[in-house]
């Protein structure tokens, strides 16, 4: 049977604060166990919760950024279930009245717009961290009260793909907004979701699994296409789908039954009454809105406005804040954009990818100012495109100026008609049965003869130069 | 000259003149605990040695309060000092850090005594519910003496401190205070910090001065009141002096006696006791008139929603993981080592009332329930706020029983715990609405037990209770009273 999937997606968001959402105690990654604790995060008896400013105003941001309505009316409740890593055996979160509701965030797949709806975001606090060693478990609390917005879509989603997209768009939001770091390893960033699949053509909803535990974008693709397959075989056996938590493996590549519904908890959500409920005003909430930042979406149309990129490039040079703000950079010191743009997109990116950095060290590692410096020589046909592919990780490595390698290191294009001249009657001259073949109208032949004078001129000579003498070189022969 | 027969104020006024010294107080005090509280058993928590250690290092203190001793209800945080709520489930444990209260008191220099019995987690009206065993009334050693702050009240009433600390959630000040002939206020919720108070139910939780009298209760309010950015509960009101306006006029004051407070079931002794003290305040010239507050006959059940509901959240958290007591040994109850260490642990460590509200408000919060019961409660009590504000548009404050009973005897009321709920039947309105309300001593029962009157004013109307209750003992002197044994 032919089966179409539905999925729903609950993004959990770290928020970058100094401090915890309700203690002053740091939120910084990777200290010591237990040492950023106070008697509040460790929930010991008679303290009291209160409210990061910068929880709320982070939080705010983010729902403006996906076109949510900001709740004017601002409540936390408690939820209550008991495990070690949560030391008030109650979570500090927001139940029936979330922060933020029915928003929107448009994602781009093979050339398609696509509308997922958020159904709401809410404010709530992190969990400590379990360690399980072979005689016990401990219990690290650093990570405990650390402010979390959690963001549900409806299930709009209806492939793996298409949840993958909507994470990159999502990811690529918040760093623009530059409220959360969305480093999945180190759990900044973390999604569950609801995926269920029914005939196509068939209007209710199948039965839903939960999968938890991926720790990459990669992860959650890759789960979800297992969990889809696993779900249709299950079907298509004849076998019911049981409404339950699975865990994905990543070692395994697979999913596993964690409990089902009838294990499911009551969380007896009430009103936290050591939090009294406030309303945040319009004004505040407006000029919050009025600080937000240009978004991705906005920004990609205006650079294929502004610098005629393609709709592609313009999206993947958007799509991370700091290519983008890149780009601009190198944009205002050198006006053609399109060559920048191509740098960018091939060697720069793949450079970025093999070497595992992320764009925000681009502008140390290679300055916009070298890169158009760079370019420029190309320009000028001091180096070929060829030469600057060479030694553009070596300004990377050293730092230094393109013109100072290729001084160093006699790169300068040979764009000298004579020497040329001289070079290619010697390439002619050794190779008579390619000339042939030229002449018998083979146009490979050429690119040989040009790959052989770049051989001998290590790769200095100027490609259409070279080009040139030779067709002239023969034809006059 | 007995140091321990004067008042709070009376001894710092010798502290400032130097007649006395921080450690005479401590050692007074110290001398009495030890022939006394054999008997009254009201501290459960007490370092004879480094009180009077304490003592000597505030003895040339030029802080407010020069070493004067304080006896602290054992649900408060005190850095380093054993906190246990009287439970069993708290066993051994030493708190990190200390309440703001705690704290304000030190910065005064204040000499922390030690801790007073309570009921566990304050769940109870007498004291008993401890797992250190009941506190006994100084006035017959037969009795309860109320609670939850039972420690507290008894301390005070037997001289055994110059004053104490308590909390009150539904009566748990008053009610004591009434039971052992003593002042106890429970404040407007919001003006003390509820910072480092073991919550039971945190919505109507405060935490309020037990004293001899009116001034002491001002003097000790001066200190412990104001805004904490610490308690997002506490409100960001100006600071009050107390003291100031105590002695002013109560004539043309209006008084209204409602009259759902004089009910059939309260003693006729305590109907007696709190009429006569109403005379009084006629005599004074206050104007005093019936009304009625009409939803009063909801307040305890409402009460016991919301109280548990909280309650039964504040004290998941004692679960084994961190501190107190863990039970992982014995016979296993469930599969999961970490389920059975929990239902182990909170099997031995809470005691039946504790285990009973946890349940009560386990099932008031349960999916399904909500509705009908925590959220009900919550409209109720607005109604029962509504009362008070209509009522406080016409009259300067309210006038009351403290108890419909006078102190009951010790087991009377252990195996019937409605009968036990039903004796905060009078205190509970003010936390469901939040309004403060004071029970002073007025007058004795045929068998010398006392009688206490409340006065309930409007939210942070303190100054009104102290005014009202001032004018009361410059009439009377039955704040003076010392129970015989304890003479």
């Amino acid at each position: 049977m032919k089966y179409e999937t539905v999925i729903g997606l609950e993004v959990h968001v770290q928020l970058d604060t100094n401090s915890k959402a309700f203690c002053g105690c740091s939120t910084e990654f990777g200290a010591p166990a237990n040492t950023h604790t106070c008697p509040v995060c460790l929930g010991m008896p008679g303290s009291l919760p209160v409210l990061n400013e910068k929880f709320l105003k982070h939080s705010i941001r983010v729902a403006l950024a996906i076109d949510c309505t900001v709740a004017n009316f601002i409540k936390f409740d408690r939820k209550h279930y008991f495990y070690p890593d949560l030391p008030k055996d109650y979570q500090i979160s927001q139940y029936d009245k979330p922060l933020a509701s029915n928003g929107y965030l448009d994602i781009n797949l093979d050339g398609q717009t696509k509308r997922i709806r958020i159904l709401r975001a809410h404010m709530e606090e992190d969990a400590g961290k379990l360690i399980h060693t072979p005689t016990a478990s401990l219990v690290d609390y650093n990570r405990t009260g650390t402010p979390l917005l959690e963001i549900v879509t409806e299930p709009d989603l209806s492939s793996a793909d298409e949840t993958y997209a909507y994470l990159t768009q999502l990811k690529s939001i918040l760093e623009y907004l530059e409220v959360s770091d969305c480093d999945m390893e180190k759990g900044s960033l973390r999604c569950d979701a609801n995926v269920s699949i029914r005939p196509v053509g068939q209007k209710e909803l199948g039965t839903k699994t939960e999968l938890k535990n991926m720790n990459s974008f990669k992860g959650v693709r890759d789960a979800l296409n297992y969990e889809i397959k696993r779900q249709e075989k299950q079907l298509d056996s004849g076998n019911p789908i049981i409404q339950e938590t699975r865990l994905w493996d990543e070692a395994k590549q697979k999913t596993f039954s964690m409990r089902t519904k009838e294990e499911a908890h009551d969380y007896r959500y009430f009103p936290d009454p050591d939090l009294v409920p406030f309303t945040v005003d319009s004004l505040t909430i407006e000029n919050i809105r009025k600080d937000l930042p240009e978004l991705p979406q906005a920004k990609k149309v205006r650079l294929t406005a502004e610098y005629a990129l393609s709709n592609y490039d313009a999206a993947v040079i958007s799509a991370d804040k700091h290519l983008g703000l890149y780009f601009e950079q190198a944009a205002k010191q050198y006006n053609n954009p399109k060559h920048i743009c191509n740098w960018l997109m091939g060697d720069i990116m793949n450079y970025l990818n093999t070497n595992n950095i992320p764009a925000i060290k681009l502008k140390d590692l290679l300055p916009a100012k070298k890169l158009t410096a760079m370019l420029e020589l190309i320009d000028q046909d001091i180096i070929s495109g060829k030469i600057a592919k060479k030694i553009f990780p070596e300004i990377i490595a050293t730092g230094k100026e393109a013109s100072a390698i290729i001084k160093e290191q006699n790169l300068s294009q040979i764009s000298d008609t004579s020497e040329l001249e001289s070079i290619i009657r010697q390439v002619i001259a050794e190779n008579d049965t390619v000339v042939e073949e030229f002449k018998s109208g083979k146009d490979k032949a050429l690119m040989f003869l040009v790959g052989q004078v770049m051989r001998k001129t290590r790769g200095k000579a100027n490609p259409q130069m070279v080009n040139a003498i030779i067709k002239e070189q023969i034809s006059s022969s | 000259m007995d140091i321990t027969n004067l008042s709070a104020a009376k001894l710092l006024d010798l502290l400032n003149k130097k007649q006395i010294s921080s450690v005479d107080i401590a050692s007074a005090y110290l001398n009495r605990i030890e022939s006394l509280d054999d008997k009254i058993k009201a501290f459960i928590h007490l370092d004879p040695e480094d009180v009077l250690k304490k003592a000597e290092k505030l003895k040339d203190s030029d802080s407010k309060l020069k070493g004067l001793p304080i006896a602290i209800k054992d649900n408060f945080c005190v850095k380093g000092q054993l906190t246990t709520c009287a439970s069993n489930i708290l066993a051994g444990f030493k708190p990190p850090y200390s309440a703001t209260v705690i704290e304000k008191l030190e910065n005064d220099g204040a000499l922390i005594m030690g801790k007073v019995n309570m009921d566990e987690f304050a769940f109870g009206s007498s004291c008993e519910t401890s797992c250190y065993g009941p506190t006994h009334n100084p006035w017959n050693l037969d009795c309860a003496p109320g609670g939850s702050s039972g420690g507290s009240a008894a301390s005070v009433a037997a001289r055994l401190a110059p004053w104490a600390l308590g909390s009150d959630t539904g009566g748990s000040i008053r009610q004591p205070a009434s039971l052992c002939g003593i002042v106890g206020l429970k404040p407007t919720y919001g003006l003390v910090s509820r910072y480092g108070l073991i919550a039971f139910a945190s919505s109507l939780d405060q935490i309020g001065p037990f004293t001899q009298d009116i001034t002491d209760s001002a003097l000790l309010m001066n200190i412990i009141s104001g805004h904490d950015p610490k308690d997002s509960t506490s409100v960001n009101t100006k600071t009050l002096d107390y003291l100031a306006g105590l002695n002013a006029d109560i004539k043309g004051l209006k008084i209204g006696i409602p009259k759902e407070y004089f009910i059939e079931g309260i003693d006729s002794d305590v109907r007696d006791k709190v009429e006569q003290a109403i005379e009084i305040f006629k005599k004074a010239g206050a104007i005093v008139e019936p009304i009625s507050l009409p939803h009063t006959e909801y307040a305890v059940a409402t009460y016991y929603i919301v109280a548990p509901s909280e309650a039964s959240s504040n004290l998941a958290r004692f679960d084994g993981v961190q501190y107190g007591l863990r039970v992982k040994d014995g016979e296993k109850v469930n599969d999961s080592a970490l389920i059975d260490m929990y239902m182990k642990t909170r099997g031995k460590g809470f005691g039946a009332e504790a285990k009973r509200r946890i349940l009560l408000g386990t099932y008031a919060l349960s999916s399904g329930y909500y509705d009908a019961y925590y959220l009900k409660a919550l409209k109720v009590r607005t109604k029962i706020t509504d009362d008070f504000n209509q009522a406080f548009k016409k009259y300067d404050c309210i006038i009351t029983p403290t108890s419909p009973t006078k102190a009951f005897k010790l087991n009377e009321k252990t195996n019937d715990p409605l009968a036990m709920y039903l004796s905060d039947i009078f205190t509970i309105s003010a936390n469901l609405s939040g309004i403060p309300a004071i029970s002073i001593p007025c007058g004795f029962t045929q068998d010398n037990l006392p009688v206490g009157l409340q006065i309930l004013g409007k939210a942070f109307d303190e100054q009104m209770l102290f005014k009202v209750g001032h004018a009361y003992q410059q009439l009377t002197d039955w704040h003076t009273r010392v129970p015989e044994g304890c003479k």
